[in-house]
């Protein structure tokens, strides 16, 4: 069970490397190796659905010396919805990027950045998620520049440095946690801190969470560090678009919750917490507030991203005033379920936007009317992702909605209440702004799909995110459930 | 084996048009012949599942299906007596409308996707009788909002727009505030199972303050789509979709998925005793009679026949929770009776008014003089419709208005007379000269807009049938009102129940 | 101890240096060479634990340090090329 561990990372990476020696068969070889990887992590979900988490020691050496991979339910999680999302992009992908000079390019970097996310989703210790949060940035940032227009080179330099200057700050943060722990491995530091061995070492812990938080947050784009994400997700190719917003800054989101949930738990205090969610309801008010005055259709779908990791941080001080029970383990199921039902929908409505995009030779959503009411699947599509992005059943969102509004209300944090129903309706006018050019007077489409290979994938995406993951939430409290410390 | 056919008997009922509603998305526009066999197959394999769930409620059967979505909070789907009441009444009326959309959209644009979302809209419905708590019932009722926009803005007219505008303005507002309003009981309570006789009576009176808030939140997000005044102004503006819909939303679906939450809210969650001792009742009873007769006033004025129509159902409605606001069994029937009878009775209204228009290309009440003539039989079904609703003897309405009067004076509410006598003198006004006008007057040479030239039937039969089966269904309902298994038994067999 | 305070108080100062120029300067060339600059203050703050009195060093640090300038080193990289596409595609 275990060697699914090695081959989420070796998989991906030995694509990469094949695709570069043999760019003539890229595209081929590129979807094979997504196909492996997704196997893989089926398998890989499925041992963690049986034992409840796997370890392993690279080379059989203990941290601290040595390199440990741990897959828990949270991190089976976000590995498998990333090896389906990866999946839908890769097939759209080789539709999309037909010139073979631009495939020569793709196909290695996505591989490396799928290799880095499961890498991330696996690391056991500070350090080797930094090594894997930078090639992650690395890879991300120049397949965003693909498209090679200077719109795109600019906002994906700044995508580059404003990364860098997050992993920096991480990695300040991760020399003095090793400076006071003499550890970097999550079990071992965990456990330190439980035991609140001395007050200098919470002080020295708790700037160091600091600066790691601060530097994660500004790489997940959480408001008012958000600047850099709209331009660099809103001019990237559009299957790149979909990996940036769906999983990318969603890596960054995980460690966070990991950090902040499980690690440095006991450092954490309702103040910050607060401070986290504060910053979310900002985000949600000023990303959606964007994404309703967009002229783009993808510069909506990435202010909606900014909206969205909003929503996600709102639940951080609702987490920390809540006694382990019940309520607590369904808010953080809930959290999770949120950043998924996000990723699927965000990432097929970019793949629907792209092909849009494609067909009108445009994307300013005043002028689309005429080729949505042309396009039936990807405006369906379009809509079902709308419907997640807004949190309406039957979308994973609208349960992880619902949880997180009983939580505010137990917790007496009525303020969030009132943040989460500005949100929704601000959502609901910046989808239906772009749904209502779908109904107008253009001659009837004889058939559903005009490009199965381009929509078809989208519109699974978005059904994953509104339909199977607002009814079938019970195998992710399953998995969850296993999710160590947090029972 | 009987346990799990039991509960698979709802998924089922639920199944047999979500399933040909998602395939009919993915038909070629052109395959008439495959949209109406799934049109029809889903529509004919509902009404016998429905029939099989009503004579097993009938027979105290129970049935349960349950899905944990997490622990606290799973969607569950049962089968009381008040659900059957409606589902029977949305999937006959399906049956009814499909038959008819089929004949009026003939040659009309994006029919795949119009009965897609058609047969989405029935799923959300029955998914709203059949809900088994409250969690259940905003997931469909929310559902509900989203397939019905495309309806509303099928035409892709700037005035369908502008109307499909307006209605997700208002649902989509009610819809946060109801749902605000149930996590808030939830978060009080645990779950909110639908239990006869109410659930919150034996809560600690700490909370009572708490539940008055709830109640007005939840009450103004059912509001909303129950048209109750001043929420209702969505319901005159959508009026610009096409006939099939408006009958779906005025008889079949929307309106009725508001009134029938109202008559959730009341008898199954607060329980009409526990809401009467609150004070609650008086809130729904005045805001009800205010909509009654604001509906009926501003049905006088309007010369658009489908505008009339809406502000009357705007009033009508309010008839269902104008029941469930008077304390005692006889109004409880007669609220609860009027969720059918409404039904029947507005979806004749509606088809004959899409005939009017379909056929001849009247839109106005002022223009009907001597269609009678013209549309002996359209007509003929129109007449039952609107003397049914005036309250005319022995068709349905007259039944509700019978049992709603007995009901609010054995409460000891006399008013409730005055509101009804005053409203049906006004629904007098506003259908009688129409009556009068279509068999009295003289015909003009020529109709606006004759597209439909007569042959050996006033117009296409698919267009003819279902009103005319409708308005037999108005008679049949107030004729037989005491034959076993009519409308008025089952309303009686839930009142017993409800009040033991 | 003293030592390992200098070490680590002068890697800090690096990195605030770093910080600032970053924000401070507008060409790509200097915003580079300011992100090395705070690369180089955390690996000087990383080294300074390595000290172990009197037992030999920590080898922990030394490996990720190792690692870390590789890691700058293919950034770096990455950022100047970014540059010479901009520079290519017209004017700077």
């Amino acid at each position: 069970m275990t060697d699914s561990l090695v081959l989420a990372l070796v998989v991906p990476l030995a694509g990469a490397l094949l695709v570069t020696a043999l760019p003539a068969h890229a595209a081929r070889i590129g979807l094979f190796s997504v196909m492996l990887n997704t196997l893989n992590i089926a398998l890989l979900t499925l041992g963690v659905w049986q034992h409840d988490e796997l370890q392993l020691a690279l080379g059989d050496w203990a941290p601290p010396l040595g390199i440990g991979f741990v897959a828990d339910g949270l991190s089976a999680a976000m590995l498998a919805m990333t090896a389906l999302v990866s999946l839908a992009i890769s097939v759209y992908a080789g539709d999309y990027f037909r010139d073979p000079a631009r495939a020569r390019h793709f196909w290695p970097l996505w591989l490396l950045l799928l290799t880095s996310l499961n890498g991330l989703f696996l690391a056991a210790d500070l350090f080797n998620l930094y090594v894997n949060l930078e090639l992650l940035g690395l890879s991300a940032a120049a397949l965003g520049a693909l498209g090679g227009q200077r719109t795109a080179l600019e906002a994906n330099l700044r995508y580059l440095l404003v990364g860098l200057l997050g992993s920096m700050t991480y990695l300040l943060g991760v020399a003095l946690i090793y400076s006071g722990f003499s550890t970097l491995d999550f079990a071992q530091l965990a456990a330190q801190l439980a035991r609140g061995d001395a007050a200098a070492s919470g002080l020295l812990g708790a700037t160091a969470l600091g600066l790691m938080v601060m530097g994660l947050a500004l790489k997940a784009a959480l408001f008012p560090l958000h600047f850099w994400l709209p331009p660099a997700h809103g001019s990237a190719p559009a299957p790149v678009s979909a990996a940036l917003s769906a999983l990318v800054v969603k890596a960054a989101f995980y460690l966070i919750l990991r950090l902040w949930l499980e690690v440095f738990a006991p450092l954490t205090t309702q103040g910050a917490a607060n401070l986290l969610g504060l910053l979310g309801a900002g985000a949600v008010l000023w990303g959606s507030w964007q994404a309703l005055r967009a002229e783009r259709l993808k510069l909506l779908a990435a202010y909606s991203t900014v909206a969205q990791l909003g929503y996600l941080f709102l639940f951080f001080p609702i987490l920390q005033g809540l006694p382990a029970g019940e309520t607590r383990s369904n808010l953080f199921a809930a959290v999770t379920l949120m950043a998924l039902a996000h990723g699927f929908a965000k990432s097929g409505l970019f793949l629907a936007a792209g092909f849009v995009q494609q067909q009108a030779g445009h994307d300013r959503i005043a002028e689309l009317g005429t080729t949505l009411q042309q396009l039936p699947a990807t405006t369906l599509t379009l809509a079902l992702a709308g419907t997640a992005l807004i949190g309406l059943p039957p979308s994973g969102s609208f349960v992880a909605k619902w949880l997180l509004l009983g939580g505010a209300m137990a917790n007496g944090q009525w303020w969030w209440v009132l943040v989460l129903l500005a949100g929704t309706l601000l959502a609901v006018a910046y989808v239906f702004r772009l749904m209502t050019r779908a109904f107008g007077l253009e001659p009837t489409p004889r058939h559903f799909f005009t490009q199965a290979r381009a929509e078809g994938p989208a519109l699974l995406l978005a059904a994953m995110a509104t339909g199977v993951l607002g009814v079938a939430t019970a195998p992710l409290w399953h998995l969850l459930g296993t999710s160590g410390g947090l029972g | 084996m009987m346990e799990t056919l039991d509960s698979l008997l709802p998924v089922a009922i639920l199944l047999s048009s979500l399933l040909p509603g998602l395939a009919i998305f993915m038909v070629a526009e052109d395959s008439h012949w495959l949209r109406g066999l799934l049109n029809m197959t889903g529509a004919l394999v509902k009404l016998v599942l429905v029939g099989m769930l009503v004579w097993g409620v009938y027979h105290d059967h129970s049935y349960d299906a349950e899905l944990v979505l997490a622990p606290g909070l799973s969607l569950v789907l049962q089968a009381d007596a008040l659900s059957v009441l409606f589902v029977t009444l949305s999937s006959v009326l399906w049956l009814v409308t499909t038959v008819y959309a089929i004949g009026y959209l003939e040659h009309s644009p994006n029919r795949s996707r119009f009965f897609g979302f058609f047969s989405l809209c029935v799923t959300a419905t029955i998914g709203i009788a059949l809900a088994g708590n409250l969690f259940t019932f905003v997931v469909f009722y929310e559902i509900l909002t989203l397939a019905t926009y495309p309806l509303v803005s099928h035409r892709g007219t700037p005035d369908a727009t502008a109307g499909a505008r307006a209605y997700l303005a208002y649902t989509m507002t009610g819809g946060a505030v109801l749902m605000i309003g149930a996590v808030w009981l939830q978060t009080l309570i645990g779950p909110v199972d639908f239990t006869q006789g109410g659930l919150l009576a034996e809560q600690p009176e700490a909370l009572h303050g708490q539940f008055i808030i709830i109640f007005v939140l939840l009450l103004a997000g059912l509001g909303v789509k129950a048209a109750l005044v001043p929420l209702h102004g969505w319901l005159p503006r959508s009026m610009v979709a096409p006939a099939p819909v408006s009958a779906l939303l005025h008889a079949v679906a929307v309106v009725k998925a508001g009134a029938f939450g109202i008559v959730r809210l009341v008898y199954d969650i607060y329980g009409v005793e526990f809401a009467h001792a609150l004070g609650l009742l008086t809130l729904l009873g005045v805001l009800a009679s205010v909509t009654i007769l604001y509906g009926s006033i501003m049905a006088l004025s309007q010369d658009g026949l489908k505008k009339r129509l809406a502000y009357s159902t705007v009033s009508q409605v309010s008839y269902i929770a104008l029941g469930a606001s008077i304390f005692g069994p006889v109004a409880t029937i007669g609220g609860m009776v009027h969720l059918v009878h409404q039904g029947i009775m507005k979806i004749t209204l509606f088809l004959c008014a899409g005939n009017y228009a379909e056929t001849l290309g009247v839109h106005k009440v002022s223009e009907m003089d001597g269609i009678g003539r013209r549309m002996p039989w359209t007509t003929l079904a129109f007449s039952v419709g609107a003397l049914g609703m005036i309250g005319i003897p022995p068709i349905a309405g007259f039944i509700s208005k019978w049992y709603l009067g007995l009901g609010a004076i054995k409460a000891d509410m006399p008013w409730v007379l005055l509101v009804l006598g005053a409203s049906t003198l006004l629904n007098a006004a506003y259908f009688l000269p129409i009556l009068f006008r279509a068999w009295f007057r003289e015909p003009p040479p020529h109709w606006p807009h004759e597209d439909i030239p007569r042959r050996r039937l006033e117009t296409h039969a698919t267009l003819l049938w279902p009103p005319l089966i409708t308005a037999a269904l108005c008679l049949l309902a107030g004729l037989f009102a005491a034959a076993p298994f009519s409308p008025l038994e089952w309303t009686t067999l839930i009142a017993r129940r409800e009040y033991p | 101890m003293d030592a390992e305070l200098l070490y680590a108080s002068a890697g800090f100062i690096l990195f605030v240096l770093g910080i600032w120029s970053l924000l401070l300067h507008r060409l790509l060339i200097r915003k580079l060479i300011a992100l090395n600059i705070m690369g180089s203050g955390v690996f000087h703050l990383l080294i300074a634990t390595a000290e172990h009195h009197g037992e030999p060093a920590d080898p922990v640090p030394h490996a990720l340090v190792l690692t870390g300038i590789v890691v700058a080193v293919s950034a770096t990289a990455l950022a100047l090329s970014f540059g010479r596409a901009l520079r290519g595609d017209g004017d700077d």
